[in-house]
């Protein structure tokens, strides 16, 4: 198998150079904190009325008197030793926090990236086959109005006619109704823990609290994705090797799938990625609408109340996820096309 | 009638543009026997391979048959519908494409695409299919075939991906076969195994094959019958012997005329539009070089390697005196591209010098070499004349950007009358000089890009296979454009290509190169007539000739 060893060295190298660029993040965002007005002292002292040197402890308990280099220092070798430091807000190691909330969010944005393929992909071949038809058009209306509605706005509104007018959905109120135990922990993705523990009406609970989210997060990277999807395709299906394909009567299935489909996904992957990553940071207004516990309402609580450590936390979790994101890409993307491992 | 494998009767092809309806095919009758070979030859627009593809049900969907009849033993074609038409489609006739690697599927293997081809018109297992094409991989001679079925298109050269092409078109046993420009774009040697290959197995099989083909050589080497189409209709239908001894159409005659042939000359090429102005200078005796002139380009033991360390080229020494014309030949890989480049500064050498009029450019960064003085002496004119042009530029930008750049000239009366200037010397009508490449036919384009080469007035032109996009008619035109250029201005020439026919009418000397190395050198006539490699000889018998052209001169 020397495709897929090269695949593991091209992951290596991938990932060893992007260290530097993790590094910088991390640098930048430390900065981009202390440039940002507010003292947060002041935020976490007892209350309004809290006297000088009570704030100077603060700052003095917090490391805040020592100047910016020498707090980076502190920083960075906290974090070389896996510490990311302690949220004033929660009052808990950050890291424990993130730890908590992440699943919920990838559980979310999972689902969403999976739902958006699930409808992006067929609708950009339809849309393909038969260009500038009416269904090209439908095509077209359908992703420019999932484009242009916000995510809250969409969220509000599938609230609004599933909960609301329908009573369809349930509450939306976080990732699981109150009446539900939760499953023991395993991964932190409910829909797996459940169905690990055989919980299958716990995992329905599960599941129904996370279509709205899910939905309306959809909504907003159908777009993308199905035009990519579209514009890769219109290019397969007119490629030389699809006319051969036809040349020797291939069903129109085989052409299809197997000829134009399969070659056409390989710009849908990278797209893929990349709409991940962006959900993955955006989904805080989705967070909000349907107070789902995730990284992002977490990261953004704590910016509003100059939280330093969960910010930096959440930034560098951020960054390291867009490189592990993009890694995966480019191994699905090496297994996909074999042109791309020999290089 | 009943012996007709194939009849064509009276069929128009249109496409519907943004123009409306446009008549590709107008007419064409055409029978083809089983078994037979027919050559179906024209310049590109002649409706040659939309007749191909109209036969095939292929067409594009803006193509339409608008009338006539496609007659495949007995059955209409054109009306075929699903199934019927898919049962047609590779188990009753299959197509060889142009451009073979394109023409299969980057991301499957070849032997799983082979298997696919079976397994459309075969019920039998996938083992079963499996081992057809294996059988079929090796009656198409590919070497160690079983480790060849899980190689995918980019790990075969073109050659291969051709056989593997005819592997997947003959899987079914078709009783018609046909080859669009099956060789186009290969090496002559290449060319050459590809279409032995090609007639054995049409022959072995008793496939009909209809060869679709630019190259009048070609179609003269393998066909008994050769039709000649221009703009949509068939003009002329006759053997080969009757058609380049007595071509009965005036459009043969031009495109026999223009087809090089191994003891054609410039002069011989018919081109009415350049050949007044060319025999002029035919007239005039050429400036002999006074004795001891220093030569006008000498490069020295120059070699190129690239990151992986095997040598593209070692060794490369060459002189050329001022007026000169050089070829540069040999097959793909042979490192002709890459010489060519090096001596016009767009790569750096590893290794070696090149010393131009006296001045050592050899170590000048090719990323700095647009400052030197000498950038105007050598330029350089490029392969596709319609990739090689800035497709936002008009004509007049393409010519005036050298004077602009290197000639430090400002927009005014002054710069558009160079530019004029320039595009008369190529015989570049002015009214076309607003326009932009894709309003321009391939040989106004080639014309652009030579003036355009030609703007500063260099001493050393580089050309890189200028003709090879070019029909046969207009690489005529364009070839006495070069040569007239040459002996009008006293251009030097280094032409690079593989078309060896040409290069023997066009150059003085000829420099056959071969894995990076120098194989052979001398003068151009005496070097083809007599190889005296086995390397050049081989290249020399590749070429596919048409052994009438003093007579055919006579008959003109």
């Amino acid at each position: 198998m020397t495709g897929l060893g090269a695949t593991m060295v091209r992951a290596g190298r991938r990932l060893l150079s992007s260290l530097p660029a993790l590094f910088g993040v991390l640098v930048f965002t430390f900065l981009l904190m202390r440039v940002l007005p507010g003292d947060p002292a002041v935020f976490f002292a007892s209350g309004p009325n809290a006297g000088k040197e009570e704030i100077e402890q603060i700052r003095k308990q917090m490391g805040l008197n020592k100047s910016v280099p020498e707090q980076l220092v502190f920083y960075l070798s906290d974090i070389g030793h896996g510490n990311l430091g302690r949220s004033m807000m929660t009052g808990q190691p950050v890291l424990k926090d993130l730890r908590e909330r992440l699943p919920a969010s990838l559980e979310l944005t999972f689902a969403a990236l999976l739902l958006a393929l699930i409808a992006a992909v067929p609708l950009g071949v339809v849309a393909a086959l038969r260009p500038g038809s009416i269904v090209d058009h439908g095509v077209r209306l359908f992703c420019a109005l999932g484009v242009c509605v916000p995510t809250f706005v969409s969220g509000l509104l599938l609230i609004y006619v599933f909960y609301y007018l329908l009573g369809l959905a349930p509450d939306p109120t976080g990732r699981i109704d109150v009446f539900t135990s939760l499953p023991p922990q395993h991964t932190g993705f409910l829909l797996i823990d459940f169905l690990l523990a055989g919980d299958f009406e716990g995992w329905w609970t599960a599941c129904k609290q996370l279509i709205l989210p899910a939905v309306s997060m959809a909504l907003f990277v159908i777009a993308p994705l199905a035009r990519i999807t579209r514009a890769s395709m219109l290019v397969s299906l007119g490629s030389d090797f699809v006319r051969t394909a036809r040349s020797v009567g291939l069903s129109w299935r085989k052409v299809v799938v197997t000829y134009a489909l399969r070659n056409a996904i390989l710009p849908v992957i990278t797209i893929a990625g990349i709409v991940f990553s962006t959900m993955l940071g955006a989904n805080v207004l989705v967070e909000k609408v349907f107070s789902w516990p995730g990284v992002a309402s977490y990261a953004l609580d704590a910016l509003l109340s100059s939280d330093y450590a969960p910010v930096q936390g959440f930034v560098l979790l951020m960054a390291s996820l867009f490189v592990l994101v993009n890694l995966v890409v480019d191994i699905c993307y090496g297994i996909a096309d074999p042109r791309v491992s020999i290089e | 009638m009943s012996e007709d494998l194939l009849r064509i009767d009276n069929l128009h092809v249109a496409f519907s543009t943004r123009r409306g309806m446009v008549e590709a095919v107008r007419g064409v009758t055409l029978t083809v026997k089983a078994g037979e070979m027919l050559g179906l030859v024209g310049e590109s627009g002649s409706g040659k391979s939309v007749t191909g593809f109209a036969t095939t049900r292929l067409l594009d969907a803006a193509g339409r048959v608008t009338g006539g009849r496609i007659l495949f033993r007995g059955q209409d074609v054109t009306k075929l519908r699903g199934d019927d038409l898919r049962q047609l489609q590779g188990a009753a006739m299959s197509m060889i494409f142009q451009n073979p690697r394109a023409a299969l599927n980057p991301i499957r293997a070849i032997g799983l695409q082979i298997a696919d081809a079976i397994l459309t018109h075969k019920r039998i297992s996938k083992e079963a299919a499996r081992a057809e094409a294996l059988d079929l991989l090796r009656a198409v001679q590919i070497r160690d075939p079983e480790a060849r079925m899980n190689a995918y298109p980019h790990e075969l050269s073109g050659g291969m991906c051709q056989r593997v092409m005819i592997a997947i078109a003959i899987s079914c046993n078709p009783a018609l076969l046909i080859a669009d420009e099956p060789t186009t774009g290969l090496d002559v040697t290449t060319q050459k195994v590809v279409m032995d290959l090609l007639a054995d197995i049409a022959a072995a099989r008793g496939m009909a094959t209809i060869l679709i083909t630019h190259d009048l050589g070609l179609a003269a080497r393998y066909c008994r019958r050769i039709a000649v189409m221009e703009r949509g209709r068939i003009v002329e239908e006759a053997s080969p012997g009757a058609l380049f001894s007595a071509p009965q159409h005036a459009y043969t005659r031009r495109l026999v005329a223009a087809s090089p042939t191994a003891t054609s000359r410039i002069e011989d090429l018919v081109t009415e539009e350049e050949r007044e102005r060319y025999t002029a200078v035919l007239g005039k005796p050429r400036p002999v070089p006074a004795h001891g002139t220093p030569p006008l380009l000498e490069v020295r033991k120059l070699a190129k390697r690239f990151d992986q360390g095997s040598a593209a080229v070692a060794d490369f020494s060459m002189t050329m005196s001022g007026g000169e014309s050089v070829g540069l030949v040999g097959e793909s890989g042979s490192g002709k591209s890459t010489t060519s480049r090096m001596i016009c500064r767009l790569i750096d050498p590893s290794e070696g010098d090149i010393v131009f009029d006296g001045q050592s450019i050899g170590h000048v960064a090719s990323r700095d070499f647009h400052r030197s003085p000498l950038r105007k002496d050598i330029q350089m004119v490029f392969q596709d004349p319609n990739e090689s042009l800035n497709p936002r530029f008009t004509a007049f930008d393409c010519i005036a950007h050298p004077l602009t750049r290197l000639d430090g000239m400002r927009a005014g009366e002054a710069l558009r009358k160079r530019v004029e200037e320039c595009a008369e010397r190529v015989g570049l009508p002015l009214d076309l000089l607003p326009r932009f490449p894709h309003q321009l036919s391939g040989g106004q384009k080639a014309r652009v890009g030579i003036a355009r080469a030609i703007a500063c007035r260099p001493r050393l032109l580089v050309l890189d296979e200028p003709t090879a996009a070019l029909d046969v008619s207009v690489q005529a035109v364009v070839l006495q454009l070069l040569d007239r250029l040459r002996r009008e201005n006293d251009i030097a020439l280094l032409f690079v290509s593989h078309d060896l026919n040409v290069v023997r009418m066009l150059c003085d000397r000829t420099i056959v190169l071969r894995n990076g190395g120098i194989v052979e050198q001398g003068e151009s006539r005496a070097l083809f007539d007599n190889p005296k490699t086995d390397y050049t000889r081989k290249l020399v018998e590749a070429i596919p000739h048409i052994e009438t052209g003093p007579k055919l001169a006579a008959a003109l």
